[in-house]
């Protein structure tokens, strides 16, 4: 699609897009690679070793925790699930929120009432008693968590995707595919979801954070991540109360999980500027 | 010394000069008329006499207003000037009144403000003020909010707010553009007779407004004075070229002539069509059209002519199966199409295209305009492959005069003529045979009108095509209408080919439309006001003949009794009188 062309040829002129981009890939290419060179492996104890500080001489770069699990390849690991809780629930919820508001909002009338009343019963559904519905009907594992992340996300994006679709609808370029005589489906494809992309693109920016926050917030609870797997929520969680003697524990997960966010809160406004044809001149 | 003295104005925005070595003057008391295109600069000039520039721009030159020096000027020092000095009244009234605030205390709060009068006289003093302004029943008016208006009387009320503090100079940006031909002749008459000792600055884009009000006129173009002169001088010999184009290009519909009718096969037939819409929260209905009917033959040309509120957007929306109708049947070729567009067969929908009002909201934006040209093939002519398809888009946007370079462009990077070519070229690419037009030249300048006019008969000289034309200005539709449908309130007023509607107009309502139409000449200035007071809300409408409120012809019958269509040598027309006037 010559849209996205058009925004990838703009790309390399945005610093800020360019440098969260590259900044992020980076983190992630240390995230996948970094536990395969380092010569500790993520569930190996060293009670010789207990709260040990960030040092070079036994290659525990990133210090121990209190059960002497070496840090650096734990929160690397848990850079790795954050990152695939935040892509996979921002996609889920894209996919889904994206088609189901567009649809609801450009068809309207009893269609759009029974699809928005679906969306208002799962809302009212309370998260918690969702999860734990989940958890019986299902067996505790990690796809369980995409799951319940991306089923709420999706409905917030369905709403903000209708709104913006119901004005889209009135405008003029609409009726006119109309008239021409270009079919529902392409109309929402073709002239409702491309100028959707601003608000989409924000909205993700804003869902990626929540869903990483909701992550955290489910392991903490012991319904999401299980240990001996982690997350960056769940190492800054367990670094929260050593705060005191064991400053690394926290600062360093809560370092990456910082830079994270913000690299995909500018690249997300970087993206928005790039879609947006009238600034891309 | 005078009123107001600008200087070597030079406005600009980054790299684009807007205004550039501005110097004109305006007397006390004179009325000055400055026109242009649109993008001349001439709200730019406006806003830096008020001294409202946003911060982006670079201000060089001087604007001395009574001895006072605007550029560069405090708040404080343009707080006073404002209002007290110079009163403004804007293109839209009903973006430039507060809506949660009621009129009256919209006018008392600047006379507060400036200490000129407070509590009961200032409400006295409101109170005198519109009444003086045309606001029927000033006491109610005082505590009326804007919505509760209708646009004319926002209008009377912003002009009550500019004179209210009795400034030396009141300056109109526009101040007609947004409303019907017949209320924006009263406007005018009213600017004229209530500024007293106020000298008048007038903006607009029609010569013919300045023709008939100013004694003075000054023409822009791209931010450059290129004439300056007393307005009968100016109009008898321009000394600029772009002068004369701009004469040229007004209206000047009683020079012009109509094309003679038509008999070409009947294409398409609107029978007794009815449309309503249901009113939120009530029962109620509101009748937007009653029992209409239209009939195109091939190559004609119909224009269907109305104020707000006539209902000829509703009408064609609903032939063309935008909105459904309540009662009534479009016949095309023979077969009834009444029905949603979206149940239509896929080569009658190919055979109606629309143009709309404003090209660039009917452009996708996020589309360039070879992909917008071309989508029409790609639904109609799948068969088509990449290149062959390119070659129809590059042959089409040559025939509105659009060159290659254009192909490549987004809606945003064109001026509104540009982007109505596109939008014709995206209409006319599958070959159509009807082409609605919805005020497709009302928001285009008037060389680019005129040419976007000739670009249709050109068309339809050619192809065959026919054209069904939506416009509130009678001017606009007397060089290509085979055939004029006039509508008041969902009603026909007036059905009659071309030169009979505009030589021998049958229907009061018809000729005050007619008389309303300001003409670019200073001796003969036209603009006259025929009729009172402004098109009646549908959702009340007026008893008997819907016209009769504003009617000068109206007699007892007239409230009672709903005309029905007569025809009377060939013309049909709806009034108890006609004939008789």
């Amino acid at each position: 699609m010559s849209m996205f062309s058009r925004a990838f040829a703009h790309m390399r002129t945005s610093r800020t897009v360019m440098f969260s981009g590259g900044l992020l890939v980076a983190i992630a290419i240390i995230a996948i690679i970094g536990p395969w060179i380092s010569p500790h492996s993520y569930l190996t104890t060293d009670f010789d070793n207990l709260v040990h500080a960030p040092t070079l001489r036994s290659m525990n770069v990133f210090g121990t925790d209190d059960l002497g699990r070496d840090l650096f390849v734990r929160t690397m690991l848990g850079v790795q699930v954050t990152l695939v809780v935040a892509i996979v629930a921002s996609v889920v919820s894209l996919v889904i929120g994206v088609l189901y508001g567009a649809t609801a909002g450009y068809i309207g009338g009893r269609v759009d009432a029974v699809m928005m009343r679906l969306v208002d019963t799962l809302y009212a559904t309370p998260f918690i008693f969702f999860v734990i519905l989940l958890l019986v009907v299902f067996e505790r594992n990690f796809l369980l968590i995409f799951v319940a992340i991306g089923a709420i996300n999706w409905l917030d994006m369905a709403r903000i995707v209708r709104g913006q679709t119901l004005s889209l609808r009135e405008r003029e370029f609409v009726e006119s595919a109309k008239l021409i005589g270009v079919s529902t489906p392409r109309i929402i494809l073709r002239h409702i979801a491309p100028n959707l992309i601003g608000v989409v693109i924000v909205y993700v920016t804003l869902t990626i954070p929540q869903a990483i926050l909701i992550e955290s917030f489910l392991s903490f609870l012991g319904l999401g991540i299980q240990e001996p797997q982690t997350s960056l929520g769940k190492l800054v969680s367990t670094g929260v109360p050593k705060m005191g003697n064991a400053l690394w524990m926290l600062l360093i997960p809560a370092t990456l999980l910082a830079t994270i966010l913000l690299c995909f809160n500018f690249l997300g406004d970087g993206l928005r500027d790039l879609f947006d044809s009238r600034q891309s001149r | 010394m005078s009123l107001l003295d600008v200087k070597g104005l030079s406005i600009r925005y980054g790299d684009a000069e807007v205004v550039s070595d501005l110097s004109f003057s305006v007397d006390t008391k004179e009325s000055v008329g400055l026109v242009g295109e649109s993008g001349s600069g001439k709200t730019q000039t406006a806003l830096a006499i008020l001294g409202l520039l946003p911060r982006q721009a670079t201000i060089e030159g001087s604007v001395k207003l009574a001895g006072t020096e605007i550029i560069g000027a405090s708040h404080l020092v343009l707080n006073r000037l404002r209002a007290e000095r110079v009163g403004i009244v804007f293109q839209d009234p009903s973006q430039a009144l507060n809506p949660y605030v009621p009129i009256g205390m919209q006018l008392r709060r600047i006379l507060l403000e400036h200490g000129i009068a407070t509590g009961y006289e200032a409400d006295q003093r409101v109170m005198h003020m519109l009444d003086r302004v045309g606001l029927p029943d000033p006491e109610r008016q005082f505590r009326a909010y804007a919505h509760q208006l209708s646009g004319g009387m926002r209008q009377r009320a912003m002009i009550a707010s500019a004179l209210i503090a009795e400034p030396d100079l009141l300056i109109a940006d526009e101040p007609t553009t947004a409303l019907d031909v017949t209320v924006q002749a009263q406007i005018l008459e009213l600017l004229e007779r209530i500024r007293d000792n106020t000298a008048l600055l007038l903006i607009t884009h029609d010569l013919a407004i300045v023709a008939g009000h100013c004694e003075r006129m000054l023409v822009l173009e791209r931010g450059r004075l290129v004439e300056e002169g007393q307005t009968r001088k100016v109009f008898s010999a321009a000394s600029a070229a772009h002068t004369r184009a701009l004469i040229e290009a007004a209206p000047h519909f009683d020079s012009t002539s109509s094309p003679a009718p038509t008999d070409g096969e009947m294409l398409l037939n609107v029978e007794d069509a009815s449309i309503s819409y249901r009113e939120r929260g009530d029962n109620g209905e509101l009748k937007a059209v009653q029992g209409l009917g239209l009939e195109l033959r091939e190559s004609e040309t119909v224009a269907v002519v109305g104020e707000s509120g006539s209902g000829k957007s509703t009408l064609v929306r609903a032939i063309l199966g935008l909105i459904p109708m309540r009662s009534g049947r479009v016949m095309f070729c023979g077969r009834d199409i009444s029905g949603p567009v979206q149940a239509r067969a896929i080569e009658t929908r190919r055979d109606l295209q629309l143009v709309f009002q404003d090209p660039a909201g009917s452009l996708n934006p996020q589309w360039r305009v070879e992909q917008l040209v071309a989508e029409p093939l790609t639904v109609h002519e799948p068969g088509l492959d990449g290149a062959a398809r390119k070659e129809r888009v590059m042959a089409m946007l040559e025939r509105v005069g659009l060159d290659e370079g254009f192909a490549a462009r987004f809606p945003h990077e064109l001026s509104g003529g540009q982007a109505q070519r596109v939008a014709i070229a995206r209409a006319l690419i599958v070959n159509p045979k009807v082409l609605v037009c919805d005020e497709a030249v009302a928001a285009l300048d008037g060389s680019v009108r005129r040419q976007i006019l000739a670009l249709l008969r050109r068309e339809q000289d050619d192809t065959g095509l026919s054209v069904i034309f939506i416009s509130h200005d009678l001017a606009v539709v007397r060089s290509i209408s085979h055939r004029v449908l006039v509508l008041y309130l969902g009603r026909l007023v007036e059905l009659a080919d071309g030169e009979s509607i505009f030589e021998r107009p049958l229907h009061p309502y018809t000729r005050a439309l007619l008389d309303a139409v300001p003409v670019p000449d200073p001796l003969a200035p036209g603009g006259r006001l025929s009729i009172k007071g402004e098109v009646p809300s549908i959702l009340e409408p007026p008893s008997g003949c819907a016209f009769h409120p504003r009617c000068r012809h109206a007699d007892t019958r007239c409230k009672v009794e709903l005309p029905r269509p007569r025809t009377i040598d060939g013309t049909e027309v709806t009034c108890h009188h006609a004939g008789e006037l």
